[in-house]
């Protein structure tokens, strides 16, 4: 019978795990109160489902719906007014959510805030860009990335990939080597749909190599007649150099050039 | 074979004939001075820029879906790739996200030689971010002397890890070597003729007419700008905002070391430029201070903890245990705890942080690389709208953007 492999994550997996595996977690504590991340967590209210301090940073977690009074919160109360990073973790296949966190700094303090909240696969996430400019980008990226709609962007559109890109690349149902439509998409655009038989998947990859195409490559010291058949093997041709002769013509000798 | 009116050029659909009297012009994705593949699509209005848009993309390659299809220790030479004129500040950046969430402890001699590398990154960054500043800006000369400098910076370089670009000189855990005999003595005689070469450069240009007309005012950011549209690094103490995440939240030897952040409140490219030059002083401060730390430490250089780290080379050959470890460690990779981690780290373009996400996998189920170059670029339109078009050149070099990875 045929393996088994999950369609909704088709990236690489151990080979192996030893089935007393369990992994452990990153150490986690709780608030302390009257630290500077407590007066956070309390200015943030209701809208806080879950918060704890991992490695030195506040985790937040919040609903998808309040993310940006979350983030409008800490920058107007809390001083942080710098959103270093955000982008998204594709949960689709357990929980058919995504991830989305917001890294939030405080350049007086030094301190940073992750702001996490999760959203069911297809509903669209309220942009944050009238809050941080540097939200422009990264929403695009994220959209680009996951498909994850952002609602009101200035401009909505793809960033890294093409506008004309089927499928988001860092889901996990997206293949690291591109689906069907990656691999025909140069192809495609130059030539036309029609023409993927004419072109086929042999020469659709300029850098394709074929170890028995004897048409277009040959092996060194292995060099055959153009198009011979080389599935059985090929017979060895030995190497030759250029040699340089050595006239001298006072006396008329000729020989071969042996310097090294 | 090929079908001419499939060629025709296609441009998103972009209205380049107007009815008033603004032009649209493509800027690169082949312009020498766009510094990589930067697509600029600029609105002009006589030589007024109307409205610039950055499109980027051109140098996707998928690292970050990349690492989630390779071991962690698999992943460290694609960090290379990144941001490619600093590649140690990559590996390091990476290496201590993954130090930080499985909870290691390198051992000081290998951080000693961490920080040295990432200085002398930091040097080969800023000499190279000068050259082509200037050669854009139209000063050739400096071009050619900076380069010379960084040529023997990336030999220092070449002698410690054997490459001169993509260094990969930055292990998960220390270090795989320790500096070999006389690096220290050609290190100090570097560090010693640098601030010599630096006040050349600046006697070159800082008071050099050409060089302030096109420099002074330009590409002025506002400390509120720079902060909404995430400037870090030399953008973000440009607009005088001293904010160093090596003095903020220090990481590796930093707290034991005395360096200044120069910061400068003029918040145009001239400003920046300064800060450059100085950051280079500071670098090669650094880099004499810890040549004194070196000898005072043990010669050990990874760290030890063999449920993630291979043990050492002589180790392995002489206990089983230690080679057993060593073949899971190859063959099956570690695996980290569940957990994530952001860790952000001062590289020479502003704050490279890394966002790891692990379900205790082999694989790292997310990572997100928080590239500088990346929110640089977008500030681009914003930045760019007012300016003049030969302006454009000096606001590009002035950000310092490398396209490894703003793209990723």
């Amino acid at each position: 019978m045929r393996k088994y492999v999950p369609k909704d994550n088709v990236q690489k997996k151990s080979y192996y795990t030893d089935r007393f595996w369990v992994a452990p977690r990153v150490p986690q504590s709780d608030v302390e109160e009257g630290s500077h991340f407590a007066s956070v967590v309390d200015a943030l209210g209701d809208r806080v489902l879950c918060a704890y301090i991992s490695l030195g940073q506040l985790i937040v977690t919040i609903k998808h719906q309040d993310n940006y009074s979350t983030l409008e919160t800490l920058k107007d109360e809390c001083g942080y007014k710098v959103c270093t990073e955000l982008s998204a973790v594709d949960y689709l296949a357990q929980d058919g959510e995504f991830e989305i966190f917001y890294q939030m700094l405080n350049l007086d303090d030094a301190l940073r805030v992750r702001v996490v909240c999760r959203i069911p696969d297809g509903e669209a996430i309220e942009t944050t860009v009238p809050l941080f400019k540097s939200a422009n980008f990264a929403e695009r990226e994220m959209y680009d990335m996951f498909g994850i709609k952002i609602n009101n962007h200035p401009f909505h559109k793809r960033i890294i990939m093409p506008d004309d890109w089927e499928g988001h690349p860092l889901l996990k149902t997206y293949p690291l080597q591109g689906d069907e439509f990656a691999s025909w998409y140069e192809v495609d655009k130059i030539f036309g749909k029609e023409y993927r038989d004419v072109i086929g998947p042999e020469n659709r990859d300029a850098s394709r190599i074929d170890r028995y195409d004897t048409k277009r490559f040959s092996r060194v010291g292995y060099e055959v007649d153009f198009d011979a058949d080389i599935s059985k093997g090929e017979s060895k041709t030995p190497i030759e150099y250029s040699q340089t002769v050595l006239v001298d013509y006072t006396t008329g000798t000729e020989q071969l050039d042996e310097r090294r | 074979m090929q079908v001419t009116n499939k060629l025709s050029p296609f441009f998103e659909n972009l209205n380049f004939e107007r009815d008033d009297n603004t032009m649209v012009i493509n800027f690169g994705p082949q312009h020498p001075s766009a510094h990589g593949q930067l697509r600029l699509v600029l609105e002009l209005d006589g030589e007024e820029v109307v409205k610039a848009l950055p499109d980027i993309g051109y140098l996707h390659r998928g690292i970050e879906k990349m690492a989630e299809n390779m071991t962690y220790n698999e992943f460290l030479p694609t960090t290379d790739r990144l941001d490619y004129i600093a590649s140690t500040a990559n590996n390091y950046a990476y290496a201590l996200s993954v130090e930080r969430l499985i909870g290691l402890e390198v051992p000081r001699r290998a951080q000693v030689i961490r920080t040295m590398l990432l200085e002398l990154n930091r040097i080969i960054s800023h000499l190279f971010f000068i050259a082509t500043h200037a050669l854009d800006v139209g000063a050739m000369s400096v071009f050619l002397y900076a380069f010379r400098e960084r040529e023997f910076a990336m030999d220092l370089m070449e002698d410690y890890c054997g490459a001169r670009l993509t260094h990969s000189a930055v292990r998960i855990g220390g270090v795989p070597l320790d500096l070999p005999d006389g690096w220290i003595e050609n290190m100090i005689t570097y560090t010693q003729k640098l601030p010599e070469n630096v006040k050349m450069y600046e006697d070159l240009l800082t008071e050099n007419r050409i060089w302030k007309m096109r420099l002074e005012d330009v590409g002025t950011i506002s400390a509120e700008n720079a902060m909404s549209w995430g400037c870090s690094g030399v953008m973000l103490r440009g607009s005088g905002i001293k904010y160093d995440i090596r003095k903020e939240e220090p990481y590796e030897l930093y707290s034991e070391l005395n360096f200044d952040i120069p910061v400068s409140n003029s918040c145009d490219s001239l400003g920046r430029y300064k800060l450059y030059m100085e950051e280079m002083r500071q670098s090669a401060r650094i880099i004499e201070q810890l040549v004194l730390m070196y000898p005072k430490t043990e010669p050990k250089l990874m760290a030890h903890s063999p449920q993630y780290i291979s043990a050492s080379k002589e180790e392995m050959m002489t206990q089983n245990y230690a080679l057993m470890q060593h073949f899971v460690l190859v063959t099956q990779g570690m695996r980290p705890p569940k957990g994530d981690v952001y860790v952000p780290t001062e590289s020479p373009k502003g704050e490279l942080g890394f966002y790891i996400k692990s379900e205790g996998e082999p694989y790292a189920y997310r990572l997100k690389c928080r590239a500088p170059s990346f929110y640089h670029t977008g500030l681009l339109q914003e930045l760019l709208v007012g300016t003049y078009i030969a302006d454009v050149v000096t606001i590009i070099g002035t950000t310092n953007i490398v396209f490894g990875e703003v793209d990723r």
